[in-house]
């Protein structure tokens, strides 16, 4: 209609130039519709400014503004109105990575974190040539290397007792090891959940849910107090391989159940053709459905890591020194830099650095998530 | 054979119910082999179990450690700083137990209710039209959820808690509160006769609510006419109580905390411990929640809230009668598992002290008894049973909400 009367118009006399259409783009008409399209709109944004501007506010202020930053101990942070005390972490640092792992070999700590950053790397960045051979490396050899490299006493190398281990370091390994551990049990644990023998079947059943059921600490609790009692008398484990199994175990439940949603996604088609070829039980699910159901779930192997990296503060509360832990330490029992902005000051420090870590990783499920969604389409 | 015997087709499986069988052959039997393997595990597992318990007997006779459930009906003989049920030092292991498990459930609970309220909020502001609410929601959510909650307990507790003043500086809060560093103390509400009227009342009003929503339900499905049922129940629900509370003369008085030189007398405290406790677990469960809310909402397809309008309902109608009920059903099942979550989460009250199942019995009952097995034991069995449960209420209420399919 509105086309027809244009039509008249420019048939008669010379058309009157007509306002263009209300901005639909810019940045005036994206405050518009994004911020004040109503009232109830215009003050919440007055409140989210508000709320934005006080949260911000108060954390450039303690975290920049009223900040220490130099300083030899606790007294330079206890003035009047004092905020973060940045030389408290400075010259906590190296206890933060490291522990009480001795100073003359955190070489060999460092030289584990580059081998281990380098393999995920290249098993993680799509792209890289020979990514087999590469996972075959991050899940046999490194481990080898690094056990040596970290323990010492093969090749010349100072025996370093794991008593001595801590901070960064401890929360790597519990998370790493706890991981890479569980994968053969949950991947042991999620077929046997959907096997056709009834024994295996309610075994798998019955350990999953018992494990998901009760909370990491009573596990970690069973793995340092109860566990010693099982074994034969004279046979001692140590304190961190006991958290490490109890991490083991309680992982591999949860990871089983990840595994199982992969497997239930592999269409029946797969199995059936599998068997049609004569594969065997074990070719079949190695060959075949494994490797289609591990690549639909590894955004949800990724966050259960992520789960992971959280979950290995816990340790503390047996007795071992993971970051967490031994920020906790540094802030309850050295006196030296006794100050009341020390304890937040630790927290946000150790907060940020678990953040870092989490956020990286719940990124690159996403970023995998996509991709590979990106390739079912096509 | 092939040369002395006729070539016969036979169907696959016939194979396996070839009466003539060898030892050879039954390898090749699945089934003969699914049972081999069985039994292997069972005897496996019945090996480890009699190793186990024949190392662990040797081990506790060597130890001196009794074992058995005896110890539940001993003095415990130390003190515990919240108890909800009675309990004294002279109370015994047993009564610990209870004491422990009721700190547990009444975090649990406020937990629950406080971070359901909480992700809500957060979850619907995620997909809020302000892109300014929006996005702080998205910040919210993305810094909680990459911290481990132990973390937030101990920045709650020691950071910001234990850095409060001392009881004779309390900070004082509206309503006549104190916050200190021994907690926060609230007035303490004192029951008077005629109470009674009152929690009538409100049973009263519930159960009217509900006849009217049934009354309202039948007079639209038979006249179409709508009547405001959720308001008018709401007005029962919460008018009728306030009614009787002035009826019976307000039957509550308030026991005002008032501050001493050392101590607060009065009120009633809530100890750090319970409020660093319920703050840290409810912000960190919020921010998965409100993730769960976000996905359920965004999982309704479009085309419901388009049809729900093109019929003429309003936007509170839309939302109340076909997007949330639609997204309750993707949202439940994960919800529950926050709420487990949640309440396994609050045995990281451990770590701070707060008198909960896990500190007071796996702690300093075991301690005390060195009967590590038996009070394990019982803490895993406590924990299992309040999965189980919390799973079968959700399942039941998730089973109502299920989709009907004809």
């Amino acid at each position: 209609m509105g086309a027809g009367g244009d039509m008249e118009q420019a048939g008669g006399k010379r058309a009157t130039p007509m306002r263009p259409p209300p901005a639909g783009a810019g940045p005036i008409a994206w405050v518009k519709t994004n911020l004040f399209s109503s009232p109830l709109n215009a003050a919440l944004t007055v409140l989210g400014l508000w709320v934005a501007w006080i949260v911000v506010h108060a954390l450039v202020d303690w975290a920049f503004v009223r900040a220490v930053y130099v300083g030899a101990d606790g007294s330079a942070c206890t003035k009047e109105g004092a905020g973060a005390c940045w030389p408290f972490i400075t010259a906590k640092l190296d206890q933060f990575i490291y522990g009480r792992y001795p100073d003359a070999e955190r070489w060999r700590a460092n030289l584990t974190f580059a081998l281990f950053a380098l393999g995920l790397a290249g098993v993680m960045i799509p792209g890289v040539p020979r990514k087999g051979w590469i996972a075959a490396f991050l899940l046999i050899v490194f481990p080898v290397i690094a056990y040596y490299l970290l323990t010492g006493g093969v090749f010349g190398l100072a025996t370093v007792e794991t008593e001595r281990w801590g901070g960064l370091l401890v929360t790597l390994v519990v998370a790493v090891v706890g991981i890479v551990a569980s994968f053969p049990i949950a991947v042991a644990l999620a077929l046997g959940r959907r096997s056709r023998l009834p024994f295996v079947r309610y075994a798998s059943i019955g350990f999953i849910e018992f494990v998901r059921g009760v909370p990491l600490i009573t596990m970690l609790f069973m793995a340092s107090v109860m566990l010693p009692l099982f074994l034969p008398d004279g046979v001692t484990f140590d304190k961190l391989l006991r958290a490490l199994i109890g991490v083991a175990l309680f992982e591999g439940a949860y990871l089983a159940e990840v595994i199982r949603g992969g497997l239930q996604a592999i269409p029946r088609g797969q199995y059936e053709a599998a068997d049609a070829l004569g594969l065997s039980y074990p070719q079949k699910m190695g060959l075949i459905v494994l490797p289609q159901a591990l690549k639909l779930v590894i955004p949800g192997i990724v966050n259960s890591f992520i789960a992971l990296f959280k979950d290995t503060s816990l340790v503390l509360i047996i007795g071992l020194f993971d970051l967490l832990g031994i920020v906790q330490q540094a802030i309850s029992s050295d006196a030296k830099w006794f100050s009341p902005s020390t304890p937040l000051t630790g927290y946000v420090f150790a907060g940020f650095v678990f953040w870092i870590f989490c956020f990286g990783m719940s990124r690159y499920a996403q970023w995998i998530e996509r991709r590979l969604s990106g390739t079912d389409r096509r | 054979m092939m040369g002395r015997e006729p070539v016969t087709f036979k169907a696959p499986g016939a194979d396996v119910s070839h009466p003539r069988r060898s030892p050879i052959d039954l390898i090749y039997d699945p089934k003969a082999r699914g049972i081999f393997l069985q039994v292997l595990l069972v005897v496996a597992l019945i090996a480890l179990g009699v190793e186990i318990v024949s190392n662990a007997i040797t081990n506790l006779q060597k130890q001196n450690i009794a074992s058995g459930f005896g110890f539940l009906d001993r003095i415990a003989g130390f003190d515990i700083s919240q108890t909800l049920i009675d309990y004294t030092n002279t109370s015994t292991y047993g009564r610990a137990f209870w004491v422990g498990l009721t700190n547990t459930l009444l975090v649990a609970g406020i937990g629950i209710v406080a971070s359901t309220v909480i992700g809500f909020i957060v979850g619907i502001a995620r997909l809020s039209s302000n892109w300014l609410i929006a996005r702080l929601a998205g910040v919210y959510v993305e810094v909680v959820r990459n911290i481990p909650p132990l973390l937030m307990l101990f920045a709650i507790y020691f950071a910001v808690l234990k850095t409060l003043p001392l009881p004779r500086d309390s900070i004082a809060l509206p309503l006549s509160s104190y916050l200190n560093v021994r907690g926060l103390t609230v007035p303490k509400p004192i029951w008077q006769d005629g109470i009674g009227l009152v929690g009538a009342a409100f049973i009263a009003g519930c159960v009217a609510a509900i006849v009217l929503g049934a009354w309202a339900r039948r007079r639209r499905i038979a006249t179409g006419r709508i009547f405001p049922s959720v308001w008018a129940g709401l007005a029962l629900i919460i008018g009728l109580p306030v009614l009787a509370f002035f009826l019976a003369g307000s039957p509550v008085t308030f026991n005002a905390p008032t501050v001493g030189r050392f101590n607060i007398t009065g009120g009633l405290t809530l100890l750090p411990e319970l409020v660093a406790l319920l703050v840290g677990l409810s912000l960190y469960t919020a921010a998965f929640i409100a993730e769960i809310v976000r996905a359920g909402i965004a999982g309704v397809p479009k085309g419901q809230k388009e049809a729900a309008f093109a019929l003429g309902l309003s936007q509170g109608q839309v939302m109340r009668l076909v997007v949330i009920p639609q997204a309750m059903r993707i949202i439940i099942p994960p919800l529950t598992n926050q709420y487990l979550n949640l309440t396994k989460n609050s045995s990281l009250a451990v770590a701070i002290g707060y008198p909960d199942l896990v500190h007071v019995f796996a702690g300093t009952v075991l301690n005390q008894t060195n009967q590590a097995i038996e009070v394990i034991l019982i803490t895993m069995g406590v924990y299992l049973l309040i999965s189980l449960v919390t799973s079968l209420l959700m399942n039941w209420f998730n089973a109502r909400m299920a989709l009907v399919e004809r």
